[in-house]
C-alpha cells in the first residue's frame, strides 16, 4: 500500500519533470538576454514589435471565424447525426478524423490547385479568398477536436427528448438548436472552441504556404533570425494555451446550472 | 349517463398501423375520444401505447390510417403545429432555463409579449402549487415538482390536448398518488381532453373517464373503468387488469345453463350457448364476488381450508383451498374479529350473477 502511493509519486515526478523541464529551461534561457542578469528583455522587445501584433491578431481573427464557421457546421450536423442518423456516427467520426490522418500539406496543395487564380473559383487571387480559405483550412484541422467537444456534450443531454418537448411546445429545427441543445452544451463548445484557438495559433504549414501572416509564421522567421526571442515566443505561447485550458476549466466550474442532482 | 347528449368527438383514430423494422407495433387502431374527457391507454410493456401517443403528437408518422381532431386530418401537420401538449417520463425539463422560463418557453415561442407571459407562468406556477419557484433551475428541484413544472410546461399555451406518457412511473409510490390526483384535478378545472399512458392497472382504473386496454397492438376493450374491471370481454383484459379467480367446472346441461362445481350443480347464466354437456369450462370472478359464506344471496356455496392470510390494510385477502380449485376472497378488515387463522376450514359463498365465462 504504502510503496504503491511511493511509486505513483515517483512516477508522476518522472512524468513532470519531462514536461516541465524544457519549459524551465527555456523560461530561464529566454530572460538572460543581458549580460548583466536575467531581465524580461526579450519579451518587452517582442511585445513592442508591430510584426507580433499584427500577426498574433490576425491570428486571432482567423481562429475566431474558424471557431464561428467550425460550431456552424459541427453544431447541427452532430445533432442530427444523434437525433436522426446513429447509423452514419462511424462514417462521420471517420470523416472527422481525415484531417489527422492528412497531412496539412497536402491539404494546402489540394487548395492551391483547386482555388488557383485560373481555376473556376479563384478563391487565391484576393486578399480576401485567401483569408476565406485559410479559415476553412482551420475549420478543418479543428474538426476532430471540434466534433469529439460537441459529440461529448451531446451525450451529456437526452438530446432526443429535449427535442421533442421543444417541438411539442411549437419550436422549429433552428430555435431548438440554438435556444435548447446550444445553451446545455455550452462548456463542451468552448473547449471545442478553445482547441482550436490553440492549433490555429500555433499553425505554421498551411499559413506559409497560404502566403499568410499568421503568428506561427512570425513565430518561424523570428526563430530564424534571433536567439532569445523564440525562447520567449515559444513561453508567450504556452501561456496562450494553457491560459485557454484554464478558461475551459474554469468555465465548467461556472456552468452548474446544468449539472444533474444526482 | 345523463351527459349523454353533450357528449361531443374531439380525437379519432382510424385504422392506425405502424411497424418497425417488419414488426407490426399498432395493427390496425381504431378510436374515439370525448371533448374534455380522460382516457387512459392502458397494457403491458410493448404494447403499443408510446406509439400510438407519438402518433398522435407527430413524432412518429402513421404507416397508414388517420388521426382527426374535430373533425381534421391531423397527419400533414408537423408537431409543432398540433398546439398538443406533451408530459414525458422522464420531464425533459430544459436544464438551462430555471423554472419560469422553462413554463414559458411556448409562450415565447408564440410571441406572447413579456409581461402577459410573466402574468400566464405566474398563473401556471399558482396551478402547480409552486408559487415562488419560478427562479428555481430544475436540478434544484424534487422529481414530483419537475413534473408539476412539466406539466404548467405543456398547459401554458392552452393547447386543445394534453398527452403524458407514462408521467408518474419515475415517482415514488406516495407521491405518485398524490400526482395522480393533481393531474386529474388540474385536468377537470380545464376541461382538456387528455391521453395518459401507463401500465398500473389501479392508476388507470382511479383517474380515467375511460380505459383503452391495449394487447400487442390491438384494442382489447375500450370502456369506463367499471365497465373494465366488472365485465372484462376478453381473458386478457380480465387477467391483466385486477386479480381473477378460476374454478374447473364441468357443463352438465348446456340448455339449462348448468355446470358441476366441487361435487354440486349450480346455475351460471353467463354460460354461453356453445358450451357442450360434459365439456370442461372455466368459471372467473373478481375476489370480491366471492365471500365468506356466513348469510345468504350466494347460490353457490362450496367448502375448503384456508391456505393463505394476507393483511392488506383495511382488506384482508384470503386463499381459500377447495380441494381441486383454490379462490381468493378479500374481507373487510374488522378491529373486533381476528382474521380466519392458516388451515382453519370455512364455507365460501358466490353469487352465479357475478361469474364470468370467458373463452380461452
Ligand atoms: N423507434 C423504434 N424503432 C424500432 N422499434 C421500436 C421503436 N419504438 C418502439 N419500438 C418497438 O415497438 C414496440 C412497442 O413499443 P412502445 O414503446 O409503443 O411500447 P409501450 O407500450 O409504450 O411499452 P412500455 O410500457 O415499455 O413503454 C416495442 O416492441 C418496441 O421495441
Ligand atoms: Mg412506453
Amino acid at each position: 500500500m504504502k510503496s504503491g502511493r511511493l511509486w505513483s509519486w515517483i512516477i508522476f515526478a518522472l512524468g513532470a519533470a519531462y514536461f516541465l523541464l524544457p519549459l524551465l529551461a527555456t523560461f530561464e534561457f529566454s530572460l538572460r538576454i543581458r549580460r548583466e542578469g536575467y531581465t524580461f528583455d526579450a519579451y518587452t522587445s517582442v511585445f513592442s514589435d508591430g510584426r507580433f501584433q499584427a500577426s498574433f491578431s490576425y491570428s486571432l481573427i482567423v481562429g475566431i471565424c474558424a471557431i464561428v464557421v467550425g460550431l456552424l457546421i459541427v453544431v447541427p450536423a452532430a445533432y442530427y447525426v444523434r437525433l436522426r442518423a446513429p447509423h452514419l456516427r462511424p462514417i462521420i467520426e471517420f470523416i472527422t478524423l481525415l484531417p489527422l490522418i492528412i497531412p496539412a500539406i497536402i491539404l494546402v496543395f489540394g487548395y492551391i490547385r483547386m482555388y488557383n487564380t485560373s481555376s473556376p473559383l479563384p478563391l487565391l487571387g484576393t486578399n480576401l479568398g485567401t483569408d476565406i480559405l485559410l479559415t476553412l483550412a482551420y475549420v478543418a484541422l479543428a474538426l476532430p477536436y471540434m466534433y469529439r467537444a460537441v459529440d461529448t456534450g451531446l451525450r451529456t443531454i437526452d438530446v432526443q427528448t429535449l427535442t421533442e418537448a421543444a417541438n411539442i411546445l411549437g419550436a422549429n429545427q433552428a430555435t431548438i438548436i440554438a435556444q435548447v441543445i446550444f445553451p446545455n452544451i455550452i462548456v463542451a463548445v468552448l473547449s471545442g472552441a478553445f482547441l482550436t484557438l490553440a492549433i490555429v495559433i500555433g499553425e505554421f504549414t498551411i499559413a506559409s504556404l497560404l502566403n499568410r501572416q499568421v503568428f506561427g509564421v512570425y513565430m518561424q522567421n523570428i526563430g530564424a533570425n534571433r536567439a532569445f526571442e523564440p525562447a520567449a515566443l515559444a513561453v508567450i505561447s504556452f501561456v496562450i494555451t494553457w491560459g485557454a485550458m484554464g478558461m475551459i476549466q474554469l468555465l465548467a466550474r461556472f456552468a452548474p446550472k446544468t449539472a444533474r442532482r444526482d | 349517463m345523463a351527459t349523454e347528449f353533450l357528449r361531443q368527438e374531439f380525437l379519432r383514430i382510424e385504422k392506425l398501423v405502424k411497424t418497425f423494422g417488419g414488426n407490426q407495433v399498432v395493427k390496425g387502431v381504431d378510436l374515439a375520444f370525448d371533448k374534455g374527457e380522460f382516457v387512459s391507454l392502458l397494457g403491458p410493456s410493448g404494447c403499443g401505447k408510446t406509439t400510438i401517443l407519438r402518433m398522435i403528437a407527430g413524432f412518429e408518422r402513421p404507416d397508414s390510417g388517420r388521426i382527426l381532431v374535430e373533425g381534421k386530418d391531423i397527419s400533414g401537420l408537423a408537431p409543432n403545429q398540433r398546439k398538443i401538449g406533451m408530459v414525458f417520463q422522464a420531464y425533459a425539463l430544459f436544464p438551462n432555463m430555471n423554472v419560469a422560463d422553462n413554463i414559458g418557453f411556448g409562450l415565447k415561442i408564440a410571441g406572447m409579449p413579456k409581461p402577459q407571459r410573466e402574468a400566464r407562468v405566474e398563473e401556471m406556477l399558482k396551478l402547480i402549487g409552486l408559487s415562488g419557484y419560478g427562479k428555481r433551475y430544475p436540478f434544484e428541484l424534487s422529481g414530483g415538482q419537475q413534473q408539476r413544472v412539466a406539466l404548467a410546461r405543456a398547459l401554458a399555451p392552452s393547447p386543445r390536448m394534453l398527452l403524458l406518457d407514462e408521467p408518474l412511473s419515475a415517482l415514488d409510490a406516495k407521491i405518485r398518488v398524490s400526482l395522480r390526483e393533481q393531474i386529474r384535478q388540474i385536468q377537470r378545472e380545464l376541461g382538456i381532453t387528455t391521453v395518459f399512458v401507463t401500465h398500473d392497472q389501479e392508476e388507470a382504473l382511479s383517474i380515467s373517464d375511460r380505459i383503452v386496454v391495449l394487447n400487442t397492438g390491438n384494442v382489447e376493450q375500450f370502456g369506463q373503468p367499471f365497465e373494465i374491471y366488472n365485465r372484462p370481454q376478453t381473458r386478457f383484459v380480465a387477467t391483466f387488469v385486477g386479480t381473477l379467480n378460476t374454478l374447473n367446472a364441468t357443463v352438465a346441461d348446456a340448455g339449462q345453463k348448468t355446470v358441476t362445481l366441487g361435487g354440486t350443480t349450480v346455475t351460471i347464466p353467463a354460460l354461453p350457448a356453445s358450451a357442450r354437456n360434459g365439456e370442461a369450462v372455466a368459471l372467473t370472478m373478481r375476489p370480491e364476488a366471492v365471500s365468506l359464506a356466513n348469510g345468504a344471496a350466494r347460490d353457490i356455496v362450496l367448502d375448503g381450508k384456508v391456505a393463505e392470510v394476507s393483511f392488506l390494510g383495511s382488506v384482508i385477502r384470503l386463499k381459500v383451498d377447495l380441494g381441486d380449485n383454490a379462490v381468493n376472497l378479500d374481507t373487510f378488515n374488522d378491529p373486533r374479529t381476528p382474521p380466519p387463522e392458516h388451515g382453519a376450514p370455512v364455507r365460501v359463498g358466490i353469487a352465479s350473477s357475478d361469474v364470468l365465462v370467458l373463452d380461452k
